[in-house]
C-alpha cells in the first residue's frame, strides 16, 4: 500500500508547486504510515527527478512515451490510475491546476475513488479521511468526509509549505497501458508563455481594474509585476473589453487564486470579485475613492490615484528586491 | 445535431451565504437562485451551433426548486427539459445520473460549464466524459464544429492550446465561448409550454459525504498608508505578515 502523488512538470523542469504538492502527499503518507510514491509523466532528466525525493518520495515513477509528449489528459489519467493500483494506493493525490483538474475525476472513476477537488489543508485522518475544501465561490469552506477505500484529492496551489524530507527516491520506470480512446483528443497547438508566472499558482499577483482607464496603461503594472516576479491579472470589465486577456480575469467567473499578496490597483471590489481573490493571505488595495469596497476586505489600503501611486510602489519594490539580494 | 447542455441552479454572485446553526446545511431561505454563469454561456453557444437546425436539451439534477432555473434555460433557447429528480449529493452522484440519461438518449455534444458556483469542483463534466469513455475538454474557451470533429480553445497552465476532438465529446465551458444571452419576450412565453420531463434518479455508491460548512475568518481591520509612505509598502508586509 502506498500513497500516490502525481508531480507535474513544465517542460522537463519541477516548478514549487510541484514540491508543493509532495510535501502535502509526504504529510498525508506519514499520518497514514504508508510510503510515499510520486509519479512523474513525460521527459524529465534523471538528475531533475532525483529533486523530487528531497521532499519525501520514497519512490519515483517514470512515464515516457509519445503519448505524454504534451498534456493529454485522457493518457495522463490512465497512466496515473495503473501506476495507482500498481501501488496499491490508498491516497492519490494531484494538484488542482488545470491539468490537475481535468484528470483527476478520470483517476477517481478509474479507481471507483471518491474525489475531493480545491483541498486547502491537510486531510483530517484520525477519525475517517475529512478534507477542508473551498465552496461558494470562496465564500465558504466545506468539510467532506471521503468513505471510499480508496481516496483522490486535488489540492488547490498554495496551499501547503514545501517542506524538506529526505526519501529514498529510487526511480523506475513505469508503462502503462493506453487504449486508442484514451488518444481520441488531438493537441493541434500549444501557446505558452513560459516567461509569465501562472495565475493559479502564483505566489504574488498584481491586479488592476477600470481605474486604470485603459490598456496603454498596463505598462506600470507589468513593470511592476515583473519586478516583484508577480502574475499579472484583471477585473472582468477590463478582459471583456478586450484590455487584458481573457486568462488574466479573477473573480467568480475567472479564476480564483489564493496567492501570499494580492495586489488590486484601481478594481472597486464587487463582491464577484472578492469571492475569486478573498482567499489570498494579504491584500493591498490602491483606490482614488476612500470610499471603495475593496477597502472592507483588504489588509492594506493607500489611497490616491494609481498612476501616482504605482510609480512608487514601483521604485519601492525595486529597492526591496535590492536588499533582499 | 442534438446537444445535451448540463445546468445547476446556483446562488446568485451577490447572494450573503448563510448556513443553519449547526452549520451541516445551507440556508436557501431569502437566497436569489440563477442559472450557473458557465452554463448559460455553454447553453448560448450551444443555441447558436444549432441555430441551422438541431436540438438543445437541458438537463438539472436537482428537486422541483430549480424549474424557474430550467425555464430560464428553455427561455434563452433550449428545445426541451429534463430534471433528474434528486439533491445532488456529490459531482459522481450528479455525473453518474448525466452519463446514464446519455447512454439512452444520445447526443454530439455534451455542455457543461467549466465550473458551478456552489460546489466549484469542476468535476462534474471530466466525470461525465470517463464514465461515457469520450474526451472531455475542460476550460474550453471556443468550440467549433467541422464535419464530424470539433475544435476548442482552451486554457493551460500559463497559456491555451487548440485541440481537437471526434464527436461525441464533452466541453466545460470557459468565459468566452459565448456572449450571454438575454432572453426576449417570445423566449419567455414559449418556454412555459416547452416540454419539460421530470425522470428518477439511477442508483449510485456512496463515496463521499458532506460534513459540514465554515466561513472564512473575517480579516482584521484594514491599515491604510498615508500616499506619502507608499514606499514603505514592501517593508511592512514583510515586517508584519512575513508572506515576501
Ligand atoms: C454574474 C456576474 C459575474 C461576475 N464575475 C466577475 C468576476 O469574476 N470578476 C470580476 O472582477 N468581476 C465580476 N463581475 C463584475 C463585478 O460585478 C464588477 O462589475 C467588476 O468587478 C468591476 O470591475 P472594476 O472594479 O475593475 O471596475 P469599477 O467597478 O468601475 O471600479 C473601478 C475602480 O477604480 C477606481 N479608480 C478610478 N480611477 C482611479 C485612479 N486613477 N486611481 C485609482 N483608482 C481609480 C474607482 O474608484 C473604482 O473603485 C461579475 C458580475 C456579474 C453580474
Ligand atoms: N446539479 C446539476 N445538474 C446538472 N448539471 C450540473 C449539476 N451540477 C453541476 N453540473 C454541471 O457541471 C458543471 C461543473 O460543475 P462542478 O463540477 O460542480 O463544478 C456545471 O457548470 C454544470 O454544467
Amino acid at each position: 500500500m502506498s500513497v500516490l502523488v502525481f508531480a507535474e512538470n513544465l517542460q522537463g523542469k519541477f516548478k514549487k508547486s510541484a514540491f508543493e504538492i509532495v510535501s502535502f502527499g509526504a504529510a498525508i503518507a506519514r499520518e497514514q504510515q504508508l510510503p510515499l510514491a510520486v509519479i512523474s509523466i513525460g521527459q524529465v532528466a534523471d538528475d531533475e527527478l532525483a529533486k523530487l525525493a528531497a521532499y519525501g518520495a520514497a519512490k519515483i515513477l517514470k512515464v515516457e512515451g509519445d503519448a505524454f509528449q504534451s498534456m493529454n489528459v485522457q493518457p495522463f489519467a490512465s497512466a496515473i490510475a495503473q501506476a495507482a493500483q500498481a501501488e496499491q494506493a490508498k491516497v492519490v493525490v494531484l494538484s488542482a491546476s488545470f491539468s490537475g483538474k481535468s484528470i483527476a475525476p478520470r483517476v477517481a472513476i478509474k479507481l471507483g475513488a471518491g474525489l475531493a477537488e480545491n483541498v486547502i489543508d491537510l486531510p483530517q485522518m484520525t477519525n475517517g479521511f475529512v478534507v477542508k475544501k473551498n465552496a461558494y465561490s470562496g465564500k465558504a469552506y466545506s468539510f467532506v468526509e471521503l468513505i471510499s477505500d480508496v481516496k483522490v484529492i486535488s489540492m488547490l496551489p498554495n496551499s501547503y509549505k514545501v517542506v524538506e524530507q529526505a526519501g529514498a527516491g529510487a526511480v523506475s520506470s513505469f508503462s502503462p497501458q493506453l487504449t486508442p480512446a484514451d488518444t481520441a483528443m488531438k493537441i493541434r497547438e500549444t501557446v505558452r508563455s513560459t516567461d509569465k508566472v501562472a495565475l493559479p499558482e502564483a505566489e504574488l499577483v498584481v491586479s488592476a481594474g477600470r481605474g486604470l482607464k485603459g490598456p496603454e496603461n498596463w505598462g506600470m503594472i507589468e513593470e511592476l509585476a515583473d519586478v516583484l516576479g508577480a502574475a499579472t491579472a484583471c477585473s472582468k470589465p477590463v478582459s471583456d473589453a478586450g484590455w487584458r486577456p481573457h486568462s488574466e480575469h479573477v473573480g467568480q467567473t475567472g479564476i480564483a487564486i489564493s496567492p501570499n499578496l494580492y495586489i488590486a490597483v484601481g478594481i472597486s471590489g464587487a463582491i464577484q470579485h472578492l469571492a475569486g481573490v478573498s482567499a489570498s493571505k494579504v491584500i493591498v488595495v490602491v483606490n482614488k475613492d476612500p470610499e471603495a469596497p475593496f477597502f472592507k476586505a483588504a489588509d492594506y489600503g493607500i489611497v490616491g490615484d494609481a498612476f501616482e501611486i504605482v510609480p512608487r510602489l514601483l521604485s519601492a519594490a525595486k529597492t526591496f528586491k535590492a536588499s533582499q539580494n | 445535431m442534438k446537444i445535451l447542455v448540463c445546468i445547476s441552479n446556483v446562488p446568485d454572485t451577490t447572494a450573503k451565504i448563510n448556513f443553519t446553526p449547526d452549520n451541516k446545511e445551507f440556508v436557501a431561505a431569502g437566497v436569489t437562485f440563477i442559472l450557473n454563469p458557465y452554463d448559460e454561456i455553454a447553453l448560448s453557444r450551444a443555441v447558436d451551433l444549432t441555430a441551422g437546425g438541431g436540438q438543445v436539451t437541458v438537463i438539472n439534477i436537482g428537486d422541483a426548486a430549480t424549474e424557474p432555473t430550467i425555464r430560464k434555460a428553455l427561455a434563452i433557447g433550449a428545445t426541451d427539459a429534463v430534471r433528474v429528480n434528486a439533491q445532488p449529493r456529490d459531482s459522481f452522484f450528479v455525473a453518474s445520473q448525466i452519463a446514464a440519461y446519455v447512454k439512452n438518449n444520445p447526443f454530439d455534444i455534451i455542455l457543461c460549464g467549466r465550473e458551478s458556483a456552489d460546489h466549484n469542483g469542476s468535476a462534474v463534466p471530466t466525470m461525465v466524459a470517463e464514465l461515457l469513455g469520450i474526451p472531455c475538454v475542460l476550460f474550453a474557451k471556443s468550440l467549433n464544429v467541422e464535419g464530424s470533429t470539433a475544435v476548442l480553445d482552451c486554457e493551460i497552465e500559463g497559456g491555451k492550446e487548440v485541440v481537437e476532438v471526434p464527436l461525441p465529446f464533452v466541453a466545460g465551458a470557459s468565459e468566452g465561448m459565448a456572449e450571454w444571452k438575454i432572453p426576449n419576450m417570445r423566449g419567455i412565453m414559449s418556454a412555459r409550454t416547452k416540454p419539460l420531463s421530470v425522470i428518477e434518479p439511477v442508483e449510485v455508491p456512496q463515496l463521499t459525504r458532506h460534513q459540514s460548512y465554515d466561513k472564512p475568518a473575517a480579516r482584521s481591520a484594514v491599515k491604510m498608508i498615508s500616499a506619502d509612505d507608499a514606499e514603505k509598502l514592501f517593508q511592512i508586509i514583510r515586517e508584519e505578515k512575513k508572506v515576501i
